[in-house]
């Protein structure tokens, strides 16, 4: 039994209206275009795919913080959008998010103990100081920060400790998931492998679930138990980590995973590169059918028409491509 | 706990880098920082206008006690006179009986705003002399006097109407730039709305039905000026609401009034306070001219516009208008100098040479 289980889920913005009187001339966005994922207990998605493609903005609306359009996301059984506000507010406490931008999310007027004790403050206002202080010196302890540095500010440390900082802020409230908005982006490539083996630590001792929202599938590789690859608000694929990559069905995930440079000049060199041509088509107005034929190599006149459905190609392994069984 | 390293303070306020920054940069800016010293000093004296210029003693000794007439009040008859109602100083008869048995201790300047100068050598007003240092206006009522308390009500009055306007101004501009959307558009046009009516003539349309008083004026005033700093701060809430952190705050489930106090709105101050100095000294501004054109405060109470208006009456005793000019043009040249020295320092682009 899931406990997120998303269905259909739709975002869409309304950009801009020539004349507020007149009903037809709005132009909407459709950020998230009826994705559907569950996730388990102890779990980590990765959600994948280049910007503009949604995966900021689902992540987002999985925790309710941007009112989906349609579709459901139900949390051990309970939809999130029907929630009255009070409930809603005890469910944050389940339900945490970090940011890409290390230092922008920290608040910098307030010290760290301030940034880690406000949620503390807000749902458990009648632990004592001393509790407070105890619990916070504690989970920067787990996270690898001193706790001498309590009385510091955010801009007096680097940005691997900034998001520990922030990691920290979201777990000590022990919640069940936590929604990494492209955590590592922002940081050096030996401290991206410091925060995420901090992540999967973390994930072991507390059996937390994830949501990793990543451009780079490296990461993503070595972080996920499964991965979602979204193209244009829609899923292109989704599969067990392994399976995916040596077993792409789809042609942009396939174009995705030969991108993905090698660490070593010779392999490098022999790889076959898969190139698609052009940009992302403008999400106000994305191609009919299938989203990804203006580049696929594969595409058709069928691509054009008819929407690919995702199919189940094995019990873990779903894909929305009329042409998959090709290689 | 060795390497806690303590923000220096100003005030009472935790200083952070960047207000240390600002700070050094306010002090930095002499002019500002002059002017500050200034106008800190005369507010900080006229306070106690009472001590520095009245009708009554600070101290009297009389018959071996001690009286504090400024404090208290003392009968006539305390003092060996004929009246049971409060004794008159400044009355040569009672000069007279104290001094038989005592002595007077008077205040720097001899008279209130209100004392009306009975002994002038010329009609009044008359001009300045060792007695009456600025002179005494068309009532026989000493000008440094009145100058004093004038310049004490005028700033209160400036004060309170900032702070007042200002937290109707910061809450309504923190409301509009947080929420947003349709919230954001009402109120917009609403402001349009109320800021095309017109206030002097407000005031003026009022001043005929009731007489206008000290907070009554603030009231009427107050209903206009806190748009001042709405759109200051409905730009710096809508900007600050898309912040990382303030999405964080949201995320952990902190309620939209504690994310605008405390995450928000310490932001949003900087440029509040910038736009405070210049505030206050429209608020001063526009005191002296509804006083200038006589629908002010209620006749009697002293206050710089209404001695330019004698000045103007009288052109033939230009110690009036000089002294109400300078003392209004002073008053609003130094804040307007703290304000531009408060501006600058909060400027992040500007550089100073220390």
């Amino acid at each position: 039994m899931p406990i997120l289980k998303v269905t259909d889920l739709k975002v869409y913005f309304n950009v801009r209206k020539k004349f507020f009187w007149s009903k037809n001339n709005a132009d909407t966005v459709k950020a998230v275009d009826g994705i559907s994922l569950d996730l388990n207990e102890g779990e980590t998605i990765g959600i994948v795919g280049e910007s503009g493609c949604g995966k900021s903005t689902l992540g987002r609306a999985i925790l309710n913080l941007i009112k989906p359009t349609d579709g459901q996301v139900l949390w051990m059984g309970k939809n999130l959008a029907n929630l009255e506000k009070n409930e809603m507010r005890n469910l944050r406490k389940d339900l945490q998010i970090i940011f890409q931008d290390p230092l922008a999310s920290l608040n910098p007027r307030m010290t760290v103990g301030q940034i880690i004790t406000e949620p503390l403050k807000t749902f458990f206002p009648n632990l004592s100081k001393a509790e407070r202080r105890e619990r916070v010196e504690e989970i920067m302890l787990k996270v690898g920060l001193s706790p001498h540095q309590i009385n510091r500010y955010p801009h007096e440390f680097s940005g691997g400790q900034c998001q520990r900082i922030g990691i920290a802020r979201s777990m000590i409230l022990q919640p069940k998931l936590l929604v990494c908005d492209e955590p590592v982006s922002a940081l050096d490539v030996s401290i991206q492998a410091q925060i995420l083996n901090l992540l999967m630590d973390l994930q072991k001792e507390t059996n937390i679930s994830l949501i990793f929202i990543s451009h780079d599938l490296g990461v993503v590789r070595h972080i996920s138990h499964k991965i979602a690859v979204l193209y244009l608000g829609r899923v292109a694929e989704i599969a067990e980590n392994e399976d995916l990559y040596k077993n792409p069905k789809h042609p942009y995930t396939q174009a995705l995973i030969s991108a993905v440079p090698i660490p070593d000049p010779d392999l490098e060199q022999k790889k076959q590169r898969m190139i698609i041509k052009g940009d992302l088509p403008s999400p106000l107005n994305p191609p009919s059918g299938c989203r990804f034929r203006t580049r696929c190599p594969k595409a058709q006149e069928i691509c054009a028409e008819v929407i690919p459905v995702l199919e189940q190609i094995s019990p873990t392994h779903i894909v929305a491509c009329h042409f998959w069984r090709e290689p | 706990m060795t390497h806690e390293n303590k923000p220096k303070r100003f005030l009472f306020m935790k200083l952070s880098p960047i207000g240390e920054r600002r700070y050094a940069n306010f002090k930095a800016n002499k002019r500002g920082l002059y002017s500050l010293w200034i106008f800190s000093v005369l507010f900080f004296f006229t306070l106690f206008a009472e001590l520095i210029s009245n009708d009554k003693p600070l101290l009297v000794h009389y018959d071996n006690h001690y009286y504090f007439p400024i404090f208290k009040v003392y009968p006539e008859i305390a003092f060996g006179g004929e009246f049971e109602t409060e004794a008159d100083y400044r009355d040569p008869f009672v000069q007279d009986l104290i001094k038989k048995k005592g002595w007077m201790l008077w205040p720097l300047i001899p008279y209130s705003y209100k004392t009306i100068k009975m002994d002038l050598p010329s009609p009044a007003p008359s001009p300045p002399s060792t007695e009456n240092w600025l002179g005494t206006d068309d009532h026989g009522r000493d000008v440094t006097a009145r100058l004093i308390y004038g310049f004490r009500l005028s700033v209160l009055f400036g004060l309170s109407l900032t702070i007042l306007s200002s937290c109707i101004g910061i809450a309504a501009g923190a409301i509009q730039g947080y929420f947003g959307g349709l919230t954001d558009l009402i109120f917009q046009r609403f402001i349009e709305i109320w800021s095309g009516l017109p206030l002097l003539y407000l005031i003026l349309i009022m001043a005929s039905i009731i007489e206008p008083n000290f907070w009554w004026l603030m009231f009427i005033m107050l209903l206009f000026s806190w748009m001042a700093l709405v759109a200051v701060v409905r730009a710096e809430f809508l900007r600050a609401r898309n912040f990382d952190y303030v999405r964080a705050a949201k995320a952990l489930g902190v309620g939209n009034i504690t994310v605008m106090t405390r995450h928000i709105l310490p932001n949003a101050m900087v440029a509040t306070l910038s736009l405070v100095p210049f505030i206050l000294s429209g608020s001063i501004s526009t005191l002296a001219s509804l006083d200038f054109l006589g629908f002010g405060l209620p006749p009697g109470s002293p206050s710089m516009g209404e001695l330019l208006m004698q000045g103007k009456n009288h052109l033939s005793a230009p110690w009036l208008g000089l002294t109400g000019f300078l003392a209004l043009s002073i008053t609003l040249t130094l804040l307007v100098f703290i304000g531009e020295a408060v501006r600058d320092a909060f400027d992040p682009r500007k550089t100073f040479k220390r």
